[in-house]
């Protein structure tokens, strides 16, 4: 199986500014193989990714197509030469008001040598000519808005294949797929790399890395930290090179409570998934762990009062706790710290102070008027209690560092004492320094409330919870007690191996 | 401070005021309590409205439908009044009733038919246009005006109305303020409070700044954006009650200049004192600042037909300030 590489990339760099996302990264793809490429957020992969199409110039290193050099200034010249890319919105790739043929024959429209005249015979013949090469069974004079998000995927596939590429890249193709309809993609992957096609295939699903992995590559930090293609293939080794241990933990003493604050019983969160069930106790902090796309914002945002649980009921205190809405979630003293700041919690055109007074505003107010000296205080302590590095409570969100705006968004929430405190990726975009702070200023407040994180990462589980709970397919599917853990067990769940005893 | 954060944030001040010394002393009566309040009153109606459209901009919206809301009130006062006979405390309630009506269908179909602002605010102002004429068929409304069906209408505007166009109150000089300045005054009080110091004000700013966090804060964001529309919709009316009193007839072809005039006050505020956001403080300059330039302008004998281009200039040169010099400007 194994032959000439047809496409390399040698000692690749990237830095935006100060900060260095890809730190000489080599990578061979072959021939009629699938090469998965597996990697946190932030590892680098969209990076990579975005360099190989043309889309960023890259920093240093070279890449070469069939032992030619390739250069591509733009995603145009990509896609001359032979490399073309789906991204992972599939929108990106198809023009949603004309019709498949067009979108088919779309890049044939423009460009030296195209006809002035629009002849939809001729489309049409030549988009039928592309779907019959790739097997592709959809009406040509359909709308693409009227289709199925998969067949759109397979339209937004096909138009790149009318390419006839030497290199296929798919970033994500089934985050937003059934399993029926990425059934389909799969058996038109086959068909590919049976044509030979080298393709590059990123995705966090196991259930798909199984199904078609020829070699595992996986990313951590900027650099690949293991490649795995002897088989029968290392699956939990491709994972635990992805998000393994890197640094040397601080000791935790570990805190077992008696004192339930919430329990959860029988909660569906998605359709087929299997009930959870589980209970926070006063003064413990417990982190959830799992791949990207298990469910873990779904679960966050369940107990949030953001969405709804399909079934299963949530006591808090004794008393049943059912929020609609975040308002609700907030009085019963559920605070959310939401992941993506920047999409989910930064208000930008507001101050630090401002920022973190948001979700008080009603504690904050004499007759619906606003404290603001009670808004400073608050704010002044606060900036204080974290450590924020800023000049005065006055500054704006946007000249902050990373670290200093995330610290901002967990010293909003702890502003008011909460009964249940849930993280969702809090140290998401955070330097090492500004993680140690916040990790270190959760602990120490812990008692009087349950403390729950949702994390990808191990290390950030292992570093600050007392327990830590592994999501797989939106439900609970492992449970260790941060003190002695079995760290091939842990894995093994995460990678979605056969299953334990739900938790 | 660099002498560029200067400019931005007290540029547009100094232009008023410069404004004010160049007509002080080119034009002969300019500065005089009559010509002030003339500028007052000039700039009341769209004053009005332009503090209304202020609250749909803060939450991130846009209302297009203010001139056809007020002009549509004014239609409604009149036939109220002239047609079926009633006093000036139901005209005034029946004005209100469709601005807040008005507001609740804009902020329903922007929020949960999910139709972009502007085509919902649009589409109303049309919808609003042709209304207004249908129960007289495209005729304007005055006593002694014939109706459709033969009869003649017999109603007039109760004095009680016409007071609040044209009584003026004692102020060092007899008659000086007219009613339509004091409303401007109190409304922008109002609604610069609210918008500043109540924490409704500052979720509608968190809510137009980033609605996704605003609700992860706890803060129906939904409700926010419908109150928005209801309060544009209801200050529109108000302008539309202090026009109907003041012209004394239902005339389909005014307020023609209404919602381009209100725009532009707000749109300026943007620039006052480097804002770079929606504020009434800034939405009342800006009204001022029009009406100042138009009463100059008139009173050195420019043409009436330079006045629109001279406001279009005004505008796009604030939004530049905004926009491009403070480089914050974001919506």
């Amino acid at each position: 199986m194994v032959g000439n590489a047809v496409f390399r990339v040698e000692g690749l760099r990237k830095s935006f500014g100060h900060n260095e996302v890809l730190g000489g990264v080599s990578l061979e793809l072959h021939a009629g193989e699938v090469t998965v490429l597996m990697g946190a957020n932030g590892a680098g992969k969209s990076t990579l990714v975005k360099i190989i199409s043309g889309v960023y110039e890259r920093g240093g290193g070279t890449m070469a197509l069939a032992d030619q050099d390739f250069a591509p200034n733009t995603p145009a010249e990509a896609i001359c030469a032979g490399v073309v890319t789906v991204h992972q919105n599939i929108n990106d790739g198809v023009v949603a008001d004309l019709d498949v043929a067009t979108n088919l024959t779309l890049d044939r429209l423009s460009g030296s040598g195209a006809p002035t005249l629009f002849n939809p015979v001729r489309v049409r013949r030549e988009a039928k000519a592309v779907a019959d090469r790739m097997g592709l069974v959809i009406d040509l004079k359909a709308r693409v808005s009227d289709l199925s998000l998969a067949d759109r995927q397979m339209v937004a596939i096909a138009r790149a294949l009318a390419h006839q590429p030497k290199v296929l890249i798919l970033d994500e193709p089934t985050s937003s797929l059934s399993s029926a309809e990425a059934d389909r993609l799969f058996a038109l992957i086959d068909r590919l790399r049976e044509q030979g096609v080298a393709i590059l295939y990123i995705s966090h699903r196991m259930s798909d890395i199984r199904r078609l992995a020829d070699r595992i590559v996986s990313m951590r930090d900027g650099i690949i930290s293991g490649i795995f293609d002897r088989k029968p293939l290392d699956y939990e080794g491709a994972v635990n090179a992805m998000l393994g241990r890197k640094i040397h933990l601080d000791q935790i003493v570990v805190r077992s409570s008696a004192k339930p604050i919430l329990t959860i019983e029988g909660l569906r969160i998605a359709q087929g998934a299997r009930p959870i069930s589980l209970t926070l106790g006063d003064g413990e902090v417990v982190a959830i762990t799992g791949l990207v796309g298990v469910g873990k914002t779904a679960l966050a945002e369940t107990l949030f009062g953001v969405r709804q649980p399909l079934s299963g009921t949530m006591t808090m205190n004794g008393k049943p706790y059912a929020p609609n809405s975040t308002g609700e979630a907030i009085a019963a003293g559920v605070f959310l710290v939401a992941k993506d700041r920047g999409e989910n919690g930064i208000v930008g055109g507001f101050n630090i102070q401002e920022n973190i007074s948001l979700p008080f505003h009603k504690r904050m107010s004499r007759f619906a008027v606003l404290r603001r000296r009670l808004e400073r205080a608050t704010a002044r302590r606060q900036i204080e209690e974290l450590g924020i590095v800023c000049r005065s409570e006055k500054d704006e969100m946007s000249e902050l560092s990373g670290g200093n705006q995330q610290k901002v968004m967990v010293a909003r929430w702890m502003a008011q004492d909460a009964r249940l405190f849930i993280l969702d990726e809090p140290f998401q975009g955070v330097d090492i320094s500004a993680r140690r702070d916040i990790a270190a200023k959760l602990r120490a407040s812990a008692n009087g409330r349950a403390t729950l994180l949702f994390v990808t990462e191990l290390d950030e589980a292992l570093e600050t919870a007392d327990r830590i709970l592994v999501m797989s397919e939106q439900t609970i599917v492992g449970e260790h007690r941060n003190a002695e853990v079995d760290l091939d067990r842990l894995l093994a769940e995460v990678a979605g191996g056969p299953l334990h005893s739900a938790a | 401070m660099t002498l560029r954060d200067h400019a931005i944030r007290y540029g547009f001040i100094v232009l008023l005021f410069g404004l004010v010394a160049y007509f002080a002393t080119a034009a002969d009566g300019f500065v005089s309590p009559q010509s002030a309040v003339f500028i007052f009153q000039s700039v009341a109606i769209t004053g009005v409205l332009a503090l209304g459209v202020t609250a749909t901009l803060v939450v991130g919206g846009f209302d297009l439908s203010i001139g056809s809301v007020a002009t549509s009130a004014m239609m409604a006062a009149a036939y109220v009044m002239v047609v079926l006979e009633q006093n000036a405390l139901v005209a005034v309630v029946v004005c209100l009733l469709i601005g807040a009506v008005v507001g609740l269908i804009n902020g329903w179909l922007i929020v949960y038919m999910r139709v972009p602002d502007l085509l919902a605010t649009l589409g109303m102002m049309f919808l609003l246009v042709g209304l207004q004429r249908i129960p007289t068929e495209g005729r304007s409304i005055a006593t002694g005006m014939t109706m459709p069906d033969g009869s003649v209408a017999n109603g007039k505007f109760s004095d009680a109305f016409l007071a609040l166009g044209r009584h003026r109150f004692d102020f060092f000089i007899p008659n000086l303020i007219p009613v339509s300045v004091v409303v401007l005054l109190v409304l922008a009080v109002l609604i610069w409070f609210f918008l500043e110091y109540t924490r409704f004000g500052r979720m509608m700013y968190a809510v137009g700044s980033n609605e996704r966090a605003a609700e992860l804060a706890g803060a129906p964001v939904k409700a926010y954006k419908i109150w928005a529309y209801v309060i544009s919709g209801v200050f529109a009316s108000i302008g539309g009650i202090l026009l109907a009193a003041r012209l004394g007839r239902g005339d389909i072809a005014s307020g023609n200049n209404l919602l381009l005039d209100a725009v532009a006050a707000a749109l300026i505020g943007y620039a006052v004192l480097g804002a770079a956001k929606p504020n009434a403080f800034g939405t009342a300059i800006g009204a001022l600042f029009v009406g100042i330039l138009l009463q100059g302008l008139t009173m050195m004998n420019a043409p009436y037909y330079t006045q629109d281009f001279v406001k279009g200039v005004v505008l796009v040169v604030a939004l530049v300030f905004t926009f491009a010099l403070s480089g914050r400007g974001r919506r």
